[in-house]
């Protein structure tokens, strides 16, 4: 039966663009639909050394290559042997198959891809790797799934979903210096806990979230993968279009009408006041571990580490510098930037925030997932950590004995300058 | 997933291995051996909460978990690690989304139990089709939710690949 299209009931952000994939008028939360895929990510751990033997294994083809992206970002730089042949089996297939979309040590696919114009409001997209609601930020719908789902992405084109539910995360408010949208992801995790959202959509509303500039919309998404949504969502509007103007393509792209959540269309809406939100600190060792930072004033740090797709972004290199300027950072800690992308870097380059990150005794490494992922380097024995990224499982960064803090880029940069840590309000320039 | 038991034969009985809340990918699948294949991966399965769990587990055994199994990355390895040791099913109360996902396209039967708590002293369980009670040796029933039909025909044929493997045979002169 046809719903005629006057007849049409409120309908979520996500439901709207679920129809739009599925090819309906519009869907209800908890149908299980069939979706076309507009855009599938997948980078050198998740993506060819898993894809192309079951490919082969088929005897299939990938369905439309202009679709597919590739990201070198987990096992780069090669570090041995075994990186060296997972990073090969990528180039490999990326010469082979003749990809036209492959970015090679460019930096993290949840900021490379936004970065290079693949993704846009309205689009369905998939991604081979948990942070994959990133690129909700655009107004797309965006969710992880794993490496064999991904075959049957490459194979068919297509994807099934369960219609979620939408949880609002209404933010009223203004944030104050020294607090940004990380934090306000620590507080709603440390709220409702690792798989609060019971893998529904989560949608961030209100003037403090209308508020942020792109690459802080994408840290709310991203992390939307910590609260165990399936997607993360920020309705697209002048803040979205004009940083999309400026990637390639941007000039082409028609973006669909009404893509926002009609009024009363949401599940359930919790509200927060971002004009209270102090910064935020999840202990060792999960991300809903929230504690008082003041509780913790008397912690030594071994490592400050800056870096990830959550927390290495530009603005948050800036954030780093804002406390780090003209300053050094305290005897015995050692602090490490990687830059989440080379396109983040050049502008921090460009600008001095580098230069004023440098300047106070920090290391620059690669841009790729680095000590986040885990794959390669890690932190020492016993070493305290504190970290802008978005996990400190047990023995995710380093042996089960390393202890690993996570906050802002500003709570890291305040932390290092003071080898405790310490409350960034009191340190901002 | 070996669970399918014909009607009136001898009850099945699946020795239970426990672990508590919120066990997350990378307990399941640990980072520092992910560059390796799959038998490595496994033999470090749960290696820091249960140490004994990768080299004694059964083929048939079942894992109970707390709230929140399988929290974490995307990496599919947490799932297809417990499948490879033999692992005849997960219970526990609720799953990360993106490992539920995961453990059907790779043949590994989830049950959403919200009682899980109450199999905490238990060491054998079996596990009723078609609707997927779970009972104790006791005789007390656990429901489970329902799960979809196409996943369980999912999880029955062994996952995602096997599946699509068909659809392609069958698509072909």
């Amino acid at each position: 039966m046809t719903t005629p299209l006057a007849s049409l009931a409120a309908s979520t952000l996500a439901q709207k663009l679920i129809a739009r994939a599925s090819g309906r008028a519009q869907v209800q939360a908890g149908e299980i639909v069939n979706c076309r895929v507009d855009m599938a990510m997948f980078h050198d751990s998740s993506g060819p050394r898993r894809l192309k033997p079951m490919l082969e294994e088929l005897g299939a083809q990938i369905w439309d290559k202009s679709r597919v992206v590739l990201v070198m970002d987990h096992y780069v730089p090669e570090t041995n042997e075994e990186s060296r042949r997972i990073v090969r089996i990528a180039r490999d297939w990326a010469r082979e198959q003749a990809l036209p979309h492959v970015y090679d040590s460019q930096g993290i696919c949840h900021v490379v891809v936004p970065q290079g114009g693949h993704i846009r409001p309205g689009m369905f997209c998939v991604g081979g790797d948990s942070h994959s609601p990133t690129g909700g930020a655009f107004g797309a719908y965006m969710f992880g799934i794993g490496a064999t789902e991904m075959l049957g992405v490459v194979v068919t084109g297509e994807i099934w979903l369960r219609v979620p539910e939408t949880i609002a995360m209404h933010w009223s408010g203004q944030l104050g210096a020294g607090v940004c949208a990380k934090d306000m992801m620590l507080a709603m995790i440390a709220r409702f806990g690792m798989n609060g959202a019971n893998y529904q959509a989560v949608e961030f509303t209100g003037a403090a979230v209308r508020a942020l500039p792109m690459q802080e919309r994408m840290t709310l998404c991203n992390m939307s993968a910590e609260l165990g949504a399936q997607t993360g969502l920020v309705a697209p509007d002048a803040t979205t279009r004009a940083w999309l103007a400026q990637r390639p393509g941007g000039d082409r792209h028609v973006e669909p009408a009404g893509l926002a959540s009609d009024p009363g269309s949401v599940d359930v809406q919790h509200n927060f006041d971002a004009d209270t939100l102090s910064p935020q600190l999840a202990a060792p060792h999960s991300p809903a571990h929230g504690v008082a930072i003041a509780d913790h004033a008397d912690t030594r740090i071994d490592i400050a580490y800056i870096g990830a797709c959550t927390g290495a972004k530009l603005d948050d290199l800036r954030f780093a510098a804002r406390v780090l300027r003209g300053r050094k950072v305290a005897a015995g800690v050692q602090l490490l930037v990687a830059p989440a992308s080379l396109q983040d870097r050049a502008q921090a380059e460009l600008e001095g925030t580098l230069q004023a990150l440098t300047d106070a005794g920090a290391s620059i490494l690669p841009s790729a997932c680095g000590a986040c992922a885990g794959y390669g380097t890690s932190f020492g024995e016993g070493q305290t950590v504190i970290s802008s990224t978005a996990r400190n499982f047990k023995g995710r960064m380093g042996p089960v004995s390393t202890r690993v803090f996570l906050g802002s880029a500003y709570t890291v940069a305040a932390a290092a300058l003071c080898g405790r840590i310490t409350d960034p309000r009191e340190v901002v320039q | 997933m070996t669970v399918a038991q014909a009607p009136g034969a001898a009850t099945l009985w699946h020795t239970i291995w426990h672990v508590g809340a919120d066990v997350d990918t990378d307990a399941l699948a640990p980072g520092a051996y992910m560059h390796h294949g799959i038998e490595t991966i496994a033999q470090h399965c749960l290696e820091n909460l249960a140490p004994r769990f990768a080299s004694q587990v059964r083929r048939g055994d079942v894992l109970v978990a707390g709230p929140n199994f399988g929290i974490g990355s995307s990496r599919e390895q947490a799932a297809s690690a417990l499948v490879h040791l033999g692992v005849a099913a997960v219970i526990a109360p609720s799953y990360g989304g993106l490992f539920f996902r995961n453990a059907f396209n790779l043949g590994l039967l989830l049950l959403t139990c919200p009682q899980a708590e109450a199999l905490r002293d238990q060491t054998r369980l079996a596990i009723e089709e078609p609707l997927l009670a779970l009972r104790l040796p006791d005789g007390i029933r656990l429901p489970c939710a329902p799960v979809p039909e196409f996943l369980l025909q999912m999880a029955r044929a062994g996952g995602l690949l096997p599946q699509l493997k068909q659809r392609l045979a069958a698509l072909r002169p």
